[in-house]
């Protein structure tokens, strides 16, 4: 059989997936890296010395200029809402209505002042109040998967280590952002957009009495109404009215409690659209309201007749040099000069905004600086502009500070050079952030696009290669070889071209130009061979017509599977069936079983031919298997349904509960309860134990003498000891044992020590030997014919019908020798039959053990429902063939390959995993490990292993599809035996061939193998993109980061890890497929 | 005979068809408060209830399956009782399908099991009413070129248009829209009836369509 090219072929494949996730990851999420490192008091950023000793007692970088400010956010305050037009007849019920802010503005110019505040997209909540804190558009994924916290250097960072005192109301989003950050905080639920009221409410009951008790020094109020009756109504509402009002109210109350050195902030963090929504980059969403007040006098010069407009980060370092702390270390926000400029003449004003200038260009140019040396998304000749901008205006600066020095009264040729020099400083500023914004806040639709368009390609070219499939010199030389001479010359090319034009070699790009040359060779290869056939059948017109009707039905028989994977697949496009997809697939799984049963039913398979006689009894038209098949699809039901009880909760659905049983035992209180459990566990392991067992004992797996049957027979219950010790150990209360402590330390980590250690030794076993087979030679004995049941060790009664396995081959090969020997010999084999689904069976029992040591202890229930699913399915498959009568045995039909990969998402689901960040297992990094990991990979193999369980064992035993209908067809031809004639001994012997049968034929079995590894791909490729073109599509919706791109993480994480198990289950039957090879040769020789 | 008979049948289907709708609204004058949503339960009861009987009478009217034997007395009341035994048993067997599909399992008993007893009169009463308690000739409807009359095709098609709107009416419970209409049962219970209704106006109106190809063979 030909191993090489399949091989081959399926990581080909898998090389197109991943260059299509990878070209489309580095356009779809942004990759800006976050820096660790945060501002502090003493950097030497600041002014020279002459000028620190001025700054007064609690100020740094800059002099304090209030020691108090009141931050008062209402979320989706659109710019239009704050703004107040005297002239407007009949204003909109969202218009007109801060009429108190207007008041401020026109009766104190110098002391209040309305801006547009410009968010950058996304303009969600939670990434608007990391920019409005951080300085910098926030990354998609962060550094750390497991909290929201925000790990930069932030504005809320700076006040509390400069010890200032944050008192924090409203929105408990800001929880999760700054976990113990606040001095004292009243946290309100947000989750509910249909509350108008909650959140308002408790911070109007706060907000006064806090003011007014005086202790603070920043205080922050996030109000949500606005925003939740955008939400529910639209702002053209009189609701909308009603909330707008009480905001008014609410400030011009707020207003008269606040001292005179306090800065007054009321912004909105993003705006909305006419229908309430937000999240994209449309203009409405955008625009939002920044209002600014103090009591003392803010500004040098009235406001201008249009408001200004600062984007949103500029908050950041004026408000931190406002409030005198240093400015947070990522920040590229510009400062708002003009807020600086304080009471004095035009000069001294100017020269106030220049040093706020100096000190923020000094802090963004070491944020670049410090940035590049990490990261290279940057690009270099701009950053070398910007470098050059920033040190020319820093002389230009230093020289100017020197020339005033002296001075008393500046000439006026001074205040121009002074005027222009802060121009500069605002020039380096914007192209600064211009540049940073323009390199991390974009999709790269091209990339997307790409990326996307590679996926589809690969699904497209994994149907129709399993269409094609024939291992055919010819198939291979058009399908594989070509192809990937075409790849690989585009890949040579580029990275000449790269090499001569002196740039960096940027790997994503030449691979996924490698991949859609070598997918461009494939097609047109195919294309080539098309016409042929399609010449070929238009020879003959009569028969065209009948084929056309032929690959019609055929169209329609595909129809049932494919539109329940449509149906999977369109649930990828909202976010609420995402959100639900735990109840999703299982119901499409039983119904994809129903329908199939449904369809055999139709077609007439379950009814034995009608005959006259058979009319008047009661059941007997219906074939005895039917019962069975029924029972069958009963079982499989109640596994879909009682595996729904290990579900993991999402945030989304609050009133959701996660089940009892992915909590660890130590967690029980109860001590009856925890030992029942216990003990339930440990049964159900050495039933699973014991129910492989006697599967390999009853297909005579376990006769023979080899190190894997010894170690199936003694090492597994070993495995499960220790097991069962681990558990025993960790879930037992920590004060219980008292002076046994240290052993139990050392207990905890040498058990799962000892599991990963066998396993290992079981899996390097399987590898070296697979084979499970116990060959009773019979041939020096007195020619006879071989009766096998008596010398097998653990052969019982009721396992008459172990196989013994003769080989038809063999014995027609030795046949004429022997008979020239003149006796009639041969070799009885046990086990032969089931070779290669017994080395799969162990494997998977082992990776079983493995994955089930990193679950908490009663998922190990869902475990072996796992199997137990897994087995009715085969099973299913087995009957569903068995009675359809298909003719092609060598090919597993779609409807099998898809309930087979729902079943493995069904079951990541009732792994207790969700497709989210905070759901991951993390505890899995540390089973055998004390809380001390020296690299980052081991712990991230053992999170995986633990994530994609279900993923791992179901993409293993994907070769079971095509394997167990051989393994089974045992019964059904003992039945058929029995009706025909003993004269047919020659087929009967032909009927117990089961696996060998595969052997018979190695061109079709290696064809059938690549084809079952196809459409799994194909059928995984397929969900996959589904998923990313919903990440791309839907890439501006309000729950993109919330739902559609973990899930997109998720899936594309697990399509990597299906398809190498895939890979690594179809090897592992051409391993076993080798050593049966040289098992034969060796039998020859002997 | 073949066009009358299809008159008759559409006849009595768009009877089938006045009665759903009437128990939408006609229970509204008597009875304060009811509607399809609000009271869904009453509505269940009231729905199966009339259906059921209309069914029955239609089928005392009409006799799709004329029997040639006369039966006794006593067998009569023996095929009764086997019927209602059936439709009990339909009933739960609906009822384990549907929270095997993934329906609450102790919570909200009554409207599943009330579900279920609507789907069974959609489907299995029908049956019962044409077929009788055979379960041979129930066999035999369902499966390809098994129906011998229109009436049997007839139940083909709304049998399976039932299932497949209760099929579909579970697909709009996940999505946040929060409707009224999205609570168990009520979507499953609203897609079976529009799924029955829409088969009850297909059938007659496909058996006359395909009248050239449907010959069905005698009994």
């Amino acid at each position: 059989m030909q191993r090489g090219p399949v091989l081959l072929f399926l990581a080909w494949v898998c090389f197109l997936f991943f260059a299509g996730i990878g070209l489309f990851m580095s356009g779809f999420l942004l990759t800006r890296i976050e820096l660790a490192s945060s501002s502090s008091c003493s950097d030497p950023l600041v002014p020279p010395p002459w000028e620190r000793q001025s700054l007064p007692p609690g100020s740094c970088w800059a002099p304090q200029r209030f020691s108090k400010a009141v931050l008062v956010i209402i979320d989706a305050l659109r710019f239009e809402f704050a703004r107040f037009n005297p002239a407007k007849a009949s204003p909109l019920p969202y218009e007109n209505k801060l009429s108190f802010l207007h008041h401020l503005a026109t009766s104190q110019p110098r002391h209040a002042r309305l801006y547009r505040f410009r968010a950058d997209p996304p303009t969600a909540t939670m990434q608007r109040i990391k920019g409005l804190t951080t300085g910098s558009p926030p990354p998609h994924v962060g550094s750390n998967f497991a909290t929201y916290a925000i790990q930069e250097d932030n504005l809320l960072a700076q006040l509390v280590q400069n010890g200032r005192r944050v008192v924090f109301m409203g929105d408990d989003t800001w929880e999760g952002l700054f976990p113990k950050k606040f001095f004292r905080s009243y946290f309100f639920p947000s989750f509910n957009v249909k509350d108008l009221h909650t959140v308002d409410d408790g911070i109007l009951q706060h907000l006064y009495p806090t003011v007014d008790s005086g202790e603070w020094d920043v205080l922050i109020a996030h109000f949500l109404g606005v925003d939740h009756c955008g939400h529910k109504h639209g702002p053209d509402h009189p609701e909308m009215t009603k909330k707008l009002t009480q905001m008014n109210e609410m400030l011009r109350s707020l207003v008269d409690h606040l001292g005179n050195d306090t800065l007054l902030l009321v912004a909105g963090d993003h705006g909305m659209t006419e229908t309430g929504d937000h999240g994209g980059d449309s203009e409405k969403e955008v625009n939002a309201a920044l209002f600014v007040y103090s009591k003392t006098a803010l500004f040098g010069a009235g406001p201008p007749e249009e408001p200004e407009a600062v984007p949103q980060v500029n908050l950041v370092p004026t408000v931190a040099l406002l409030l005198g702390v240093p400015i947070p270390y990522s920040n590229i926000g510009e400062v708002m000069a003009e807020l600086f400029s304080g009471d004095g003449d035009a000069v001294s004003a100017a020269l106030q905004q220049l040093s706020v200038y100096h000190i923020n260009a000094k802090q963004v140019d070491r944020f670049l600086h410090s940035y590049s040396l990490v990261a290279q998304d940057l690009p270099a000749e701009q950053l070398q502009r910007l470098q050059e901008l920033f040190s020319s205006a820093v002389e230009e600066h230093s020289r100017l500070l020197a020339q005033v020095q002296g001075v008393t009264l500046v000439p006026p040729e001074l205040e121009s050079r002074l005027g222009s020099l802060i121009g500069r400083f605002q020039l380096y500023l914007r192209e600064a952030r211009a540049v940073c914004t323009q390199s991390w806040a974009r999709f790269h639709p091209l990339r997307m696009v790409g990326g996307c368009t590679l996926i589809a390609a690969s699904c497209l070219l994994c149907y129709v290669a399993s269409e094609l499939a024939a291992a055919s010199d010819s198939f291979y030389r058009s399908c594989l070889l070509y192809p990937l001479l075409w790849g690989s010359v585009v890949a040579v090319l580029l990275g000449l071209a790269r090499v001569f034009t002196q740039e960096g070699l940027d790997l994503l790009l030449v691979s996924s130009w490698a991949a859609a040359a070598s997918q461009l060779g494939f097609f047109w290869h195919w294309w080539g061979r098309h016409p042929k056939r399609a010449r070929l059948a238009g020879s003959q017109p009569p028969l065209a017509s009948v084929g056309l009707r032929q690959r019609l039905r055929a169209w329609l028989g595909l129809a049932f599977p494919m539109g329940i994977l449509l149906f999977r697949c369109g649930a990828m496009f909202s976010d609420s069936f995402v959100v639900a997809e735990a109840r999703v697939a299982p119901f499409l799984l039983a119904s994809l079983v129903m329908l199939l049963v449904g369809k055999l039913h139709w077609d007439g398979r379950l009814t034995v031919p009608e005959g006259p006689k058979q009319h008047l009894l009661g059941f007997s038209s219906y074939r005895r298997e039917i019962w069975y098949l029924l029972c069958l699809v009963a079982m499989l039901l109640v596994c879909v349904r009682l595996s729904g009880f290990f579900h993991q909760c999402r945030e989304e659905i609050p009133q959701c509960r996660p089940s009892l049983f992915l909590s660890p035992l130590a967690s029980l209180r109860n001590t009856r309860a925890k030992n029942l459990f216990y003990l339930l566990c440990v049964a159900l392991l050495a039933g699973l134990v014991y129910a492989v067992r006697s599967w390999l004992r009853h297909y005579g797996n376990l006769n023979s003498s080899d190190p894997l049957v010894l170690f199936v027979r003694w090492g597994f219950p070993l495995v499960v000891l220790c097991i069962a010790c681990y558990w025993a150990v960790a879930s037992s209360a920590d004060d219980s044992l008292g002076k046994l402590q240290e052993l139990v330390q050392v207990a905890v980590v040498a058990f799962p020590w000892a599991v990963y250690g066998l396993a290992s030794v079981g899996l390097l076993l399987l590898l070296c030997n697979p084979m499970t087979v116990f060959a009773k030679d019979t041939r020096e004995s007195a020619g006879s014919i071989v009766t096998p049941y008596l010398g097998v060790p653990s052969s019982e009664v009721d396992f008459l019908h172990v196989i013994p396995q003769i080989y038809k081959r063999m014995q027609e090969s030795q046949k004429s020798r022997l008979e020239r020997g003149s006796c009639k010999a041969t070799v009885a084999a046990y086990g032969l039959g089931s070779v290669y689904s017994a080395a799969l069976v162990i494997a998977l029992t082992l990776l079983g053990f493995l994955l089930m040591l990193l679950h908490s202890e009663r998922l190990s229930l869902a475990f072996l429902l796992l199997f137990l699913e897994a087995f009715m399915l085969l099973h299913i498959h087995t009957r569903a063939r068995g009675l359809a009568g298909d003719a092609e045995p060598f090919s597993v039909p779609w409807y099998a390959v898809i309930s087979w990969l729902l079943a493995a998402s069904q079951f990541f689901y009732s792994t207790g995993h969700q497709p989210i960040f905070p759901a991951i297992h993390w505890n899995a990094a540390f089973v055998g490990f004390h809380l001390d990991h020296s690299t980052n990979l081991l712990p991230a193999v053992l999170v995986g292993a633990n994530t994609f369980a279900s993923h791992i064992l179901f993409a293993v035993g994907c070769p079971l599809l095509l394997l167990w209908p051989f393994v089974c067809e045992m019964p059904s031809s003992q039945k058929r035996k029995s009706k025909k004639e003993p004269r047919e001994e020659l087929q009967e012997v032909e009927e117990h061939m089961m696996e060998m049968r595969l052997r018979e034929s190695p061109e079709k079995f290696s064809t059938a193998l690549l084809q079952l590894g196809l459409k799994y791909l194909f059928v995984l490729g397929t969900q996959l993109l589904a998923c990313v073109c919903a990440a791309m599509i839907l890439r501006r919706h309000l729950m993109v980061w919330k739902v559609f791109a973990p899930k997109f993480l998720f899936e594309s994480l697990g399509f990597v890890v299906s398809s190498i198990c895939l890979l690594l289950g179809i090897s592992l039957v051409m391993r076993v497929d080798c050593a049966v090879s040289s098992w034969f040769s060796q039998l020859q020789l002997r | 005979m073949k066009e009358a008979e299809i008159r008759r049948l559409l006849a009595a289907n768009l009877l089938c068809v006045f009665s759903v709708i009437l128990t939408a609204v006609v229970p509204a004058f008597f009875w304060d408060g009811f509607t399809v949503l609000g009271t869904h339960l009453a509505w269940l009861c009231v729905c199966s209830v009339c259906v059921s009987t209309l069914h029955i009478i239609l089928h005392l009217v009409l006799k799709p399956n004329l029997s040639p034997k006369r039966s006794s007395f006593a067998q009569k009341i023996s095929r009764f009782l086997k019927c209602c035994i059936y439709f009990f048993m339909s009933c739960i067997l609906f009822h384990a399908i549907i929270v095997l599909y993934g329906a609450p399992l102790i919570e909200s008993v009554t409207e599943t099991f009330l579900f279920a007893v609507l789907l069974s009169t959609f489907t299995t009463l029908q049956c019962l009413c044409v077929l009788g308690p055979n379960i041979q000739a129930w066999i035999r409807v369902f499966s390809k070129n098994g129906a011998m009359s229109i009436w049997e095709s007839s139940l083909q098609i709304t049998t399976t248009c039932s299932i497949l709107g209760a099929w579909f009416g579970a697909f709009p419970i996940p999505l946040d829209w929060d409707r009224p209409w999205q609570v168990w049962p009520i979507s499953c219970s609203l897609g079976a009836t529009f799924g029955y209704v829409a088969g009850l106006i297909i059938a007659p109106l496909w058996i006359h369509w395909n009248r050239k190809q449907l010959t069905y063979k005698s009994r």
